[in-house]
């Protein structure tokens, strides 16, 4: 659904964006992380043709952008660093405005059109205040709800639900789902990890311009083939260990070993007391965290070198 | 999407509330008159203003001379500076843009409305004005004739048809205003900016006009042929000023709108 290659932004003589390979697949829910400044908005207003590439190729639903835009666009739906609407207007005009600008668009059924989006975010249809009186989170949703109105194959979100309260984000998040189980593909832009982590199947992270990471959710949050034990006995359990020992903070030990299973047999069928015991896990913050500062290594080490990259 | 430009520019507030303060300054100036019955001496002051007194029947004209040189240029540059910047403020260009709306198309699309917007402001200050006049100023000569600035005298079609005329010319006169509007309004995304900007062009050329040095440079200038719609009521018409304001108008808005569709199609928008 979407695929770029090489895709570079500069700004004078700084990559905001630096040879970035995506490839999201029909299906997914892709998560797509950095911090602030990474790069993550250029990249998305690419990928949307707001900004123009300064290298690379750019492929949506199988066409080049932005050369395809036209043909392209109509079949996404987006929402760029927050929402935006004419404050004087309601919601409702807004989003009837927005359905009738641009090429093609019929007349026919634009009502329907619109109060189907207004429920399906869950606006209130009957609100004729201006939206100059509209909460973030009610915003929030009007822009939620002008990136649906074409029924769009793609869905490319930044920070949807910023601003929402927890009942709004849960809201959100099922809509979402819902909507990636119709089969929209989900392109989610966020720096919150726990969003991305909780439904994304796909997860891109961008550090500094460069993408470090793009993986499956599963593989990357998976056990990583080491057991975590929690014992009271921690001093014979570490002599009992030692040789698979990995780390030992307090009564908290990591061990070489997959099997937990195993490593609790030993440690019990030795008469040690076991607190807790299981696979060790990743989340999502140790995978970016691990990634970009390997990614910073490489590149201090490359300029230490004193090798200049082109 | 020049329907789309044209019902937003209809439901803004602003757009009336500009219209509103336009018609002000000559209802101002119309209850002045009928108040104190003092006119400025023939000559002087705003074209027709000194015949508005025995005749209110001109007061459309009078009006449109009185905001032509200022308010209405000002109003214009306000509207045209919004119309990509303004979007950009709030945000909403991005959204027009990935709909998608091509950037050629939605420039076009402010264009017209900008001119659509002169078109009713004219309109409006001509209606109010007649209005006024009737009301407040004299009612002239019974037949409806009217003296044209030649002296000979104009029929009331006459004086409807040249009214026309002089309605279309103002607001082909404000094309090359709003157009280098337009193209600032491409370069920033503050509105304010780009209205300012397109004002200090206005006000280099008004103090250009009355440089004798700048002798040379005063046919090029966007004011020079503002006020030549007065001509439209000599007896015969003098076209030639007339012809050449439209023309001059008509190369301002190629260079302008040229120039911000080269920039606007091939910008990033980072609002």
């Amino acid at each position: 659904m979407i695929r770029t290659q090489g895709l570079t932004k500069r700004y004078g003589a700084v990559r905001a964006v630096d040879s970035v390979d995506l490839d999201v697949r029909e299906g997914d829910v892709f998560g797509f992380l950095g911090a602030n400044g990474s790069g993550k908005t250029t990249t998305v207003r690419m990928l949307l043709g707001l900004v123009l590439a300064t290298g690379g190729e750019i492929e949506l639903l199988g066409d080049p952008m932005p050369k395809a835009a036209m043909t392209v666009l109509p079949q996404v739906g987006a929402l760029v660093e927050g929402p935006a609407a004419y404050p004087h207007l309601s919601g409702r005009a807004n989003l009837s405005l927005l359905d009738a600008a641009g090429r093609g668009t019929r007349t026919r059924g634009r009502r329907a059109r619109v109060a189907s989006v207004i429920e399906q975010v869950g606006l209130d249809p009957g609100d004729r205040r201006g939206v100059r009186t509209y909460s973030l989170g009610m915003r929030q949703r009007l822009g939620l709800a002008s990136a649906l109105l074409r029924r769009p194959r793609l869905l490319i979100l930044d920070e949807p639900t910023n601003g929402l309260d927890p009942q709004g984000i849960h809201e959100i998040r099922e809509l979402l789902l819902e909507l990636n189980r119709a089969g929209t593909t989900i392109f989610l832009s966020s720096h919150l990890l726990s969003e991305v982590e909780q439904l994304c199947t796909r997860v891109g992270v961008l550090d500094r311009g460069r993408l470090v990471v793009q993986d499956d959710m599963a593989a990357l949050s998976g056990p990583t083939g080491r057991t975590v034990v929690r014992t009271p006995d921690a001093a014979q359990a570490v002599r009992l260990l030692t040789a698979q020992l990995v780390s030992a903070d307090g009564d908290r030990l990591v061990v070489d070993d997959g099997d937990s299973a195993a490593v609790n047999h030993r440690l019990v069928s030795s008469g040690l007391r076991v607190r807790e015991v299981g696979p060790e896990r990743r989340d999502l913050e140790q995978v970016v965290l691990a990634a970009s500062s390997q990614e910073r290594r490489a590149q201090d080490h490359v300029v230490d070198a004193g090798v200049v990259r082109s | 999407m020049i329907r789309v430009e044209l019902v937003k520019l209809l439901r803004r507030p602003r757009t009336w509330v500009t219209i509103a303060m336009l018609n002000a300054l000559p209802t101002l100036v119309a209850v002045l008159l009928a108040l104190t019955d003092i006119g400025p001496r023939p000559g002087t002051g705003p074209p027709f203003l000194s015949a508005v007194l025995t005749d209110g029947t001109l007061f459309p004209l009078a009006a449109l001379a009185i905001v032509l040189p200022l308010f209405l240029p000002v109003a214009v540059a306000v509207i045209g500076g919004e119309a990509i910047a303004g979007e950009a403020q709030t945000g909403t260009l991005r959204y027009l843009l990935v709909r998608p709306v091509g950037r050629t198309r939605l420039i076009v699309a402010k264009m017209v409305s900008v001119v659509a917007f002169v078109l009713l402001a004219v309109v409006v200050v001509a209606v109010v004005g007649y209005v006024v006049g009737q009301l407040l100023l004299g009612d002239g000569d019974p037949s409806g004739a009217v003296a044209s600035v030649s002296g000979t005298s104009l029929d009331s079609t006459q004086i409807a048809q040249r009214t026309l005329l002089a309605l279309g010319y103002v607001t082909l006169s404000m094309l090359g205003v709003a157009a280098l509007a337009l193209l600032l309004s491409t370069f920033t995304d503050s509105a304010i900016g780009a209205a300012l900007g397109t004002v200090a062009f206005l006000v280099a050329s008004t103090v250009l006009l009355g440089l004798d040095a700048a002798d040379a440079l005063q046919p090029w200038l966007p004011t020079r042929y503002w006020l030549a719609f007065v001509d439209l009521f000599r007896d015969p018409i003098l076209w030639r000023d007339v012809v050449r304001g439209v023309l001059l108008q008509g190369a301002y808005l190629l260079v302008f709108l040229g120039a911000a569709w080269a920039n606007f199609t091939t910008k990033d928008v980072t609002s």
